[in-house]
């Protein structure tokens, strides 16, 4: 009795966060495909008057194949530069015992309160100094920056799961340190590495006040300050900007969603232990 | 075990190189906080001393603390606190209690729990700003699709001023932003759950705890260092998110849904005071710096328990 009830009550609740979960996103999928002058009209089925070409307006009158490109540059140089120095940093802070460690980790920890909103006018003069304002390596600089001391963290976790025995052989073998870290350990590492550039790219991908502060072409437009084109002073865009959203979520939605099963094996290894 | 590495090391006569290692390891990653984190904070206290506005740029000069006591003074100031403490506490106890529950639910497999954890994880892969403009949409007085279904089904008997009324635009983004960090508290809880040993909980079964009893006798105390530490590290970031608001109502109506960071993208993206921008980024930095303290309390009792 109270198993069977136990059970209702595990797929009600299951479902009903499913449909929560769901219900914005098909909302916005219903609205592109949804012919521009109607948009505004209320209805809840797909029509079969239903039409492409809102996410037409995204590619012909707007220059979202650009905004695309340029956020994946940035999303996936940032992510790579910060698994990188990240990776460097971790080795020394799991394989090294050394006067000062403690204080570098508390280095890093501390940055995890500092409101990164604060940095927004400081880094804008500081890369208008050395002329780099509107430019995507001004803006792959800043995410990288922002980003290593989480990344350093989480990497050391997963480093210190991985006996130390691996790179002793390596190093015995002729490795020096850097060798022995990126041909041995790399491989090994693997799957926390990915949880990381997973988590880093998804940040890149996402970020909208550095990259509104420090881009002002259009040429340069990342994805989600592109987005804020279909803001007007007094309307909305509804139809082009439910199709951009719909276009914005595909790579990191596929990114997690094959990747959700063994984020959570490796973040139990990581952050938990960490 | 670190030890042994360095045996290894000084074999080869390398002493000198085993100490300096390390740092030059480090030293990338120790530059690039420097620079684009730290830097930045200096940076930001020294501006919010000055009168610093960016389309004003012929007169910026020190002005003691002018800017704080504007802040202090300003009529939404109080508002704006409130706002942030509901933003805060409210958003937070949603997130950790659905996120727990669900988190024990999926613990277990069950048919399709891989593809319904793939799912319900999406949220989290979104942009807070896009999704508050999607919620924007659902929440639209006139037109939004939630007004228009609790109509139909004779919920409510004229429109809810969602997004008009300052107390009802508050409860809106409050509702998104649960739904946007559920995930976040489901994937973190469900890692510490999968690192309980399974030996435990064959252990307290056979000791006759039923589910309710192991899990607050056995699974809560196993995992509270996990919990005290994301709950902390999400109180900061929760604080420190104002997509979610800058997309849904950008403060409005009239400022009254602002919260300390959506008012601080302001001041800085739209107002351009920067000056008034860094104060208060200082004063949000100061209020956080009490919650780093149980931050690092909390990294400590962690440590502790490591030795288990």
């Amino acid at each position: 009795m109270f198993k069977v009830l136990g059970k209702a009550t595990k797929i009600t609740v299951l479902s009903i966060w499913f449909v929560f979960t769901i219900f914005p996103l098909y909302w916005m999928f219903l609205t592109s495909i949804r012919p521009v002058r109607e948009v505004t009209k209320k209805f809840y089925y797909p029509h079969a008057n239903s039409t492409l070409d809102s996410y037409r307006t995204l590619f012909k009158q707007y220059a979202f194949g650009t905004y695309i490109k340029n956020s994946f540059i940035v999303s996936f140089a940032a992510s790579a530069f910060v698994i990188f120095i990240g990776m460097l940093g971790a080795y020394a802070l799991a394989r090294y015992k050394f006067k000062g460690k403690s204080q570098i980790m508390l280095v890093f920890l501390v940055t995890q309160m500092i409101p990164g909103l604060i940095a927004l006018a400081p880094l804008y003069l500081l890369l208008s100094k050395v002329h780099l304002l509107n430019t995507l390596f001004a803006l792959i600089l800043c995410y990288v920056g922002g980003m290593v001391p989480f990344a350093t963290i989480m990497l050391r976790g997963f480093l210190q799961r991985i006996p130390p025995e691996l790179d002793e052989a390596a190093l015995i073998d002729g490795c020096n340190r850097f060798t022995a870290l990126f041909r041995v350990v790399f491989p090994v590492a693997l799957p926390g590495i990915a949880a990381t550039f997973i988590f880093a790219f998804v940040q890149c991908w996402n970020e909208l006040f550095l990259a509104m502060v420090l881009i002002d072409s259009d040429a340069n437009k990342t994805f989600p300050v592109a987005e804020r084109s279909f803001i007007g002073a007094y309307y909305i865009e509804w139809g082009g900007l439910a199709a951009s959203v719909m276009i914005g979520i595909i790579p990191t939605v596929v990114m997690f969603g094959l990747m959700s099963k063994f984020m959570i094996s490796g973040l139990s290894a990581g952050i938990v232990k960490g | 075990m670190a030890a042994s590495v360095h045996k290894l090391v000084r074999k080869d006569g390398k002493k000198a190189q085993n100490i300096l290692a390390p740092l030059w390891f480090l030293l990338p990653a120790l530059i690039l906080v420097a620079i684009f984190i730290y830097y930045p904070v200096f940076a930001t206290a020294n501006m919010s001393f000055k009168n610093y506005k960016l389309f004003d740029q012929s007169n910026i000069f020190y002005n003691g603390f002018e800017n704080f006591r504007g802040i202090f003074k300003d009529l939404h100031f109080h508002r704006i606190i409130q706002n942030t403490i509901l933003w805060v506490s409210v958003s937070l106890f949603f997130q950790f209690f659905i996120g727990f529950g669900l988190a024990l639910y999926l613990k277990s497999k069950f048919k399709f729990s891989g593809l319904y954890q793939g799912i319900i994880f999406i949220p989290w892969a979104l942009s807070g700003f896009l999704m508050g403009l999607v919620w924007k949409w659902i929440f639209d007085d006139n037109l939004g699709v939630l007004n228009d279904l609790m109509l139909k089904l004779h919920l409510i008997e004229t429109p809810i001023p969602w997004l008009s009324n300052a107390n009802w635009a508050m409860a809106a983004v409050i509702i998104a932003n649960i739904w946007y960090g559920v995930t976040f508290f489901v994937i973190m809880i469900l890692a510490a759950l999968q690192g309980v040993p399974n030996e435990i909980l064959e252990a307290a079964e056979l000791d006759g705890c039923g589910k309710t009893k192991s899990l607050m006798l056995v699974i809560i105390p196993y995992i509270r260092p996990t919990l005290i530490l994301i709950i902390l590290l999400r109180v900061i970031w929760i604080t420190n998110f104002p997509d979610i608001i800058f997309g849904m109502t950008s403060g409005g109506p009239n400022e009254q849904t602002h919260i300390l960071s959506s008012w601080l993208v302001q001041k800085i993206t739209y107002d351009q005071d920067w000056g008034s921008g860094s104060a208060l980024g200082l004063i949000m930095l100061g209020v956080l710096f009490i919650f780093t303290i149980f931050y690092l309390l909390a990294t400590r009792l962690e440590k502790e328990s490591e030795g288990e």
